[in-house]
């Protein structure tokens, strides 16, 4: 089970309406792959955050499949555009059931 | 036979500097602008102490990394240390121990109090030791909070020491080599240029003879730690200072002191103080 | 510069036969379970429809890795609704599948992967006719000389 696990999303807080917003992501996680083998020469067994989601008012920005293949601590970046004012809602699934989610308001000018 | 074994190994590593001996030094057409908007100073005059041992200018070893890690290091949102520097900032606010007392009790704002301190270290305490920030953050711990000392290469004191650094970012590394700090200077300087392990390397051997060149596929560097605790890509985590000690021995096929250890303080002392004059750049991003 | 990257690896290859240091990825003793190849996860992503290569579809990856535990990488398939993202030679091939939402703005995604060794990364998107489309692009994986 992964300890301490927190996400950090840099979001503009204003936009204007359909501007092109790029959002990074990142959330504290050891991504264990399940191909390590610890010290006694047993496999660890795998460990991952398996899919991320990001959602503006509801609708869907991106919805992502991940693999033991993604790095340490994931990272993501994409575009957004943003029709209205409202709010983002991230939310990582790991592996072993918990659901890490952050929000994020923007306002549209 | 194991002999035989070494001198192949010392033979072909001196086969492979020589001949990569033309690959590129330093970068010379980037800058380390942080946000956008705080350039650090990535090379500076090299301390009159080093008399010419790195020619006249100290690199940071920012500038021997691959143009995506030098990106990674650009922007606080990109660099996965700022993971840790979160949780140090999150922990200096939060009370423990016996005294139910954080770091912000004594010391209040981060920002304020502990400017400048990052680049000071390590260097002697009242007591007429060598102390490292870890040890000062130990000291608080177990003295003033009645916590428990956190290890060297915790991921608690490693978030600590990310956080606390991060305050002398951009200040030039100014540690004190003459008076009391001057005996532990002197050891420090023995070691880097004692050779270690089957390999019969000392720091030196790669970081003062042969930095811009390559050993297998890895750039040396001039070994400098103005940017510790860092992103390490391989470790895909926060490594300190010490932690990279005890990697380089290791790679010369030696017995590693200890991290803490006053072998490695006096190390970090001497080798910090060979960066005299570059920007602090904790928290850092290296391959 | 006088000698290449490429001379350079070529000489390391012979003192990567002494075994000096530990290889970080250890992916290659693991006893990992039978998992799906690139070719099969390729045509469960197209059910088997036709995947042609193309200008629709653009990967970008170093030439070089820095390290393999941590190499950057973007996709971006212009007006896809999906793109599907396999290291070939990794134990597990998958990486990651994106899927677009309304509110994507573009249909790019950026993220950092691990890469057992050199390979080819493939990037294979679904475009908004319901076609397919890929591309390739080759990442070297080097050994550094500092393991510790």
């Amino acid at each position: 089970m992964a300890e301490n696990v927190k996400p950090r999303v840099r979001v503009p807080k204003t936009a204007s309406k359909d501007e092109v917003i790029t959002i990074k992501t990142l959330i504290s996680h050891p991504m264990e792959s399940g191909q390590r083998k610890d010290k006694d020469g047993k496999v660890i067994p795998r460990s991952i955050i398996n899919r991320f989601t990001a959602e503006f008012n509801g609708q869907l920005v991106l919805d992502t499949t991940l693999e033991p293949a993604i790095s340490t601590n994931p990272y993501l970046e994409f575009d957004a555009k943003v029709p209205e004012t409202g709010e983002f809602k991230f939310t990582w699934y790991d592996d072993d059931g918990s659901v890490y989610e952050d929000a994020h308001k923007v306002e549209v000018s | 036979m194991k002999l035989q074994h070494t001198v192949k190994a010392v033979a072909v590593l001196a086969a492979t500097l020589a001949l990569t001996a033309a690959h590129a030094d330093p970068v010379q057409d980037d800058q380390l602008l942080i946000n956008g908007e705080e350039e650090l100073a990535t090379q500076a005059p090299a301390p009159d102490h080093l008399e010419g041992a790195l020619g006249d200018t100290v690199y940071s070893g920012w500038l021997f990394r691959d143009t995506d890690t030098r990106a990674m290091q650009k922007d606080d949102f990109d660099n996965p240390m700022f993971l840790f520097v979160d949780a140090g900032l999150e922990t200096w606010s939060t009370p423990e121990g016996t005294a139910d007392k954080s770091c912000a009790d004594c010391h209040n704002d981060i920002e304020e109090s502990m400017k400048g301190v990052r680049a000071q270290m390590p260097k002697v305490n009242d007591k007429g030791e060598l102390w490292a920030l870890e040890n000062y953050v130990n000291d608080c711990r177990t003295n003033r909070m009645g916590a428990e000392a956190w290890g060297w290469n915790s991921q608690e004191m490693k978030n600590m020491t990310a956080a606390i650094g991060l305050q002398s970012r951009g200040m030039p590394v100014a540690v004190k080599i003459d008076g009391e700090a001057a005996p532990f200077w002197e050891k420090g300087k023995e070691m880097y240029y004692t050779r270690f392990g089957q390999l019969e390397m000392s720091c030196a051997n790669c970081h003062e003879d042969n930095f811009g060149k390559n050993i297998r596929s890895d750039h040396l560097s001039q070994g400098q730690i103005n940017g510790f605790p860092l992103y390490r890509l391989k470790d895909q985590g926060a490594v300190s200072m010490h932690q990279r000690f005890v990697g380089c021995v290791r790679d010369t096929r030696g017995v590693p002191f200890e991290a803490g250890s006053q072998e490695f303080r006096e190390l970090e002392l001497y080798v910090a103080s060979r960066g005299n004059g570059l920007a602090v750049e904790t928290p850092a991003v290296r391959h | 510069m006088l000698i290449s990257r490429r001379g350079v690896l070529a000489i390391s290859a012979g003192f990567a036969g002494l075994a000096m240091l530990p290889i970080s990825v250890q992916a290659q003793d693991a006893a990992a379970a039978p998992t799906q190849t690139a070719d099969e996860m390729i045509a469960e992503f197209t059910g088997g429809a036709e995947v042609a290569e193309g200008d629709g579809v653009k990967l970008t990856a170093p030439e070089i890795a820095e390290n393999g535990n941590t190499v950057p990488i973007s996709v971006e398939a212009p007006g896809a609704s999906e793109i599907l993202l396999i290291a070939t030679e990794n134990p597990t091939p998958g990486v990651a599948k994106f899927i677009f939402g309304p509110l994507a703005a573009s249909q790019a995604a950026a993220t950092r992967i691990r890469l057992a060794k050199t390979q080819d990364v493939v990037a294979v998107a679904k475009l908004a006719d319901g076609s397919f489309v890929r591309t390739a692009a080759n990442v070297k994986v080097t050994i550094g000389g500092c393991g510790g």
